[in-house]
């Protein structure tokens, strides 16, 4: 019987031949992700505990992202904090403020190696299965305890597959399918579990698409969320870190808890309506609902292959009168790719606002938060009341075109009826 | 909690508080008191689905929950504030998986048990065997069999916690 990759990124990491679902392991910890919100409380905590070095600083990486360039003096106060103790701890792999989000520099960098674990005080670390790595967000006691010795617990996750077949049509993206797989399977979907996604469709997704259905896999409940490397994978980490990689899946003969096989021939444009992530219908549903607000970025949407799909559909038109359009570069990296291929001109002459690299209003921090009443439509992951700022106001997510073509008719719009009308 | 050794004896009883499905960190963990000291945050646990349970819970009682405890955010506050309320134990159909580690990680015994949702009410008494897995009705008579904790799992709860466990861990070497 074989290994899930879930089994197999566990076996490998607690030293065993195998490992099956629902054994305990404790496992030795590849990489450790801190961001600001978290590091300062996370240093602190281990100097409370008496430790003052970690066992491997070249297995963590700290990023400032989230609140860039700090917006009050609290937060500036609290990353100087983390660059004294990055500094202290002998850290190597930090990025500062404006580099931008931790979940695009991890893979950008070449941080991130298939097979490989990796934990990080976020819930969207499940991004880095996008490169077959088990990415997962622990809590700030568990991660004192992972840099302090170098392992942690994990409980060996139950998996459900996706066998995702056919083709997207022109106008429907890689965000359509996650929105419309967490809408249709439910929030807790994954509890506990292991996501797995194959299929045909999967082997023709590029790794920017990846890492979306991979970051929102979180948003099913999920541990991890996987996608096998491929020479889609190969060709990513050659162009990102220098150094290949072997195929890393799941044995043929692995064991699942559920297999769905899902068609994607039909899909539509997707939107989650407020105020769940898991509320999902097509656009066509919302089509003509006003909205003040449009923000393209995060770590879900905020990638040169998204700036460009949305550059695409606002070329040569503005922005309607009433909607500010905010754009956040996923990293100084798609920033400078965004400039150098004119994406970003096409984006500012249709009138929109760009903002520094980083989490942007997608935190709710600052940088563009939403007042009473008001109704954003955005490419970011989560929807909850007050994510954004007012506790009355609306989030719907969405693809970039969807976004994008929203922010043109000043009213949720689909994508592909803007196209058509062109033609 | 002075009955958490390892192995043996690992049996807790308690006044069951029962709540339903899908309780989120935000009702465990009001966002308005996140930042507030731990002595302020517990007197809001739960206040929005039970406005006396924080009043009211006294130390050894156990909560009997649904599926999906714990859903929401990862913020650890969640489980820390039902320890300092002296909660002995959570034991639910299903736990929101960060809140699970959480819970752990502070030292708040969890247990994972299908049908104990039916099977209590409000002011019953549970006996829970952390080690074996097994729930008790003393009230009703009724027997469940939940998923035994793990030997990892138990040793941070004895613990006190993960951190606690460190301590100890970098004290003796
Ligand atoms: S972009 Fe949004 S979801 Fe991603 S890490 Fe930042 S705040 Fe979290």
């Amino acid at each position: 019987m074989g290994m899930t990759m879930a089994e197999r990124v566990l076996a490998k990491a607690s030293g065993r031949d195998r490992v099956t679902a629902g054994e305990f392991v404790v496992a030795r910890i590849d990489l450790a992700l801190l961001h600001d919100i978290f590091a300062a409380q996370v240093f602190s905590m281990l100097k409370a505990v008496g430790v003052d070095q970690l066992l491997e600083p070249d297995r963590t990486v700290v990023v400032i992202d989230h609140l860039v360039p700090a917006p009050t003096a609290e937060a500036a106060t609290v990353h100087q904090q983390i660059r004294d103790d990055v500094a202290r701890l002998g850290i190597g792999a930090f990025y500062d403020a404006g580099q931008g989000i931790c979940h695009q520099l991890l893979p950008e960098r070449g941080h991130v190696r298939p097979g490989a674990l990796i934990v990080g005080t976020d819930s969207h670390s499940t991004s880095y299965g996008a490169l077959g790595a088990g990415g997962t967000g622990i809590g700030t006691s568990d991660m004192v305890y992972a840099l302090a010795t170098g392992s942690l617990w994990f409980r060996v996750p139950q998996t459900v597959r996706f066998e995702l077949t056919g083709e997207l049509e022109p106008g429907v993206s890689w965000k359509d399918v996650i929105l419309y797989l967490a809408g249709e399977f439910g929030a807790d979907a994954a509890q506990y579990k292991s996501i797995e996604f194959g299929g045909p469709a999967v082997a023709k997704a590029d790794m920017s698409s990846r890492l979306t259905v991979a970051n929102m896999a979180v948003e099913m409940g999920a541990k991890f969320g996987f996608f096998a490397a491929d020479q889609v994978t190969n060709a990513y980490l050659v162009e990102h870190g220098g150094q290949g990689s072997e195929p890393f899946g799941p044995d043929p003969d692995a064991t699942y808890e559920a297999v769905h096989q899902i068609s994607l021939s039909d899909l539509s444009p997707q939107i989650a309506l407020p105020h769940q992530v898991d509320r999902v219908a097509p656009v066509s549903v919302a089509e003509g609902i006003a909205i003040n607000q449009a923000f393209l970025g995060s770590c879900t949407n905020g990638r040169i292959e998204d700036l460009r799909a949305a550059a695409k559909v606002l070329e040569g038109k503005r922005v309607a009168r009433g909607v500010r359009l905010l754009v956040a570069p996923a990293s100084q990296e798609v920033l400078r790719e965004a400039t150098r291929t004119g994406i970003l001109a096409t984006l500012i002459d249709a009138g929109a606002t760009i903002l520094a690299p980083g989490c942007g209003p997608c935190f709710g921090g600052h940088g563009g938060l939403l007042g009473p009443g008001e109704r954003c439509i955005g490419t970011h992951n989560r929807n909850f009341p007050g994510r954004m700022g007012s506790a009355d106001a609306e989030i719907y997510l969405a693809s970039p075109a969807t976004v994008a073509a929203s922010a043109i008719a000043g009213v949720i719009s689909d994508p592909r009826q803007l196209e058509a009308g062109d033609e | 909690m002075s009955s958490q050794a390892n192995g043996v004896g690992n049996v807790l009883r308690g006044r069951v508080w029962k709540f339903d499905h899908d309780v989120s960190t935000d009702v465990l963990s009001p966002g308005a008191y996140a930042i507030d000291p731990v002595e302020v945050r517990m007197l809001h646990v739960l206040e929005s689905v039970n406005p006396a349970f924080a009043s009211q819970v006294e130390p050894g009682d156990v909560i009997v929950a649904g599926r999906n405890f714990g859903c929401g955010s990862s913020r650890e506050t969640a489980p820390e504030n039902l320890k300092a309320l002296g909660v002995a134990c959570v034991c639910a159909e299903s736990f929101a998986r960060i809140f699970m580690r959480n819970a752990v990680a502070v030292g708040l015994p969890v247990l994972v048990c299908s049908g104990v949702h039916a099977a209590f009410e409000n002011d019953d008494v549970g006996e829970i065997d952390l080690a074996s897995g097994r729930v008790n009705n003393t009230d009703s008579g009724g027997e469940l069999q939940g998923d035994s904790l793990p030997e990892e799992m138990r040793a941070i709860l004895a613990a006190g916690g993960i951190l606690a466990l460190l301590k100890s861990q970098s004290g003796a070497g």
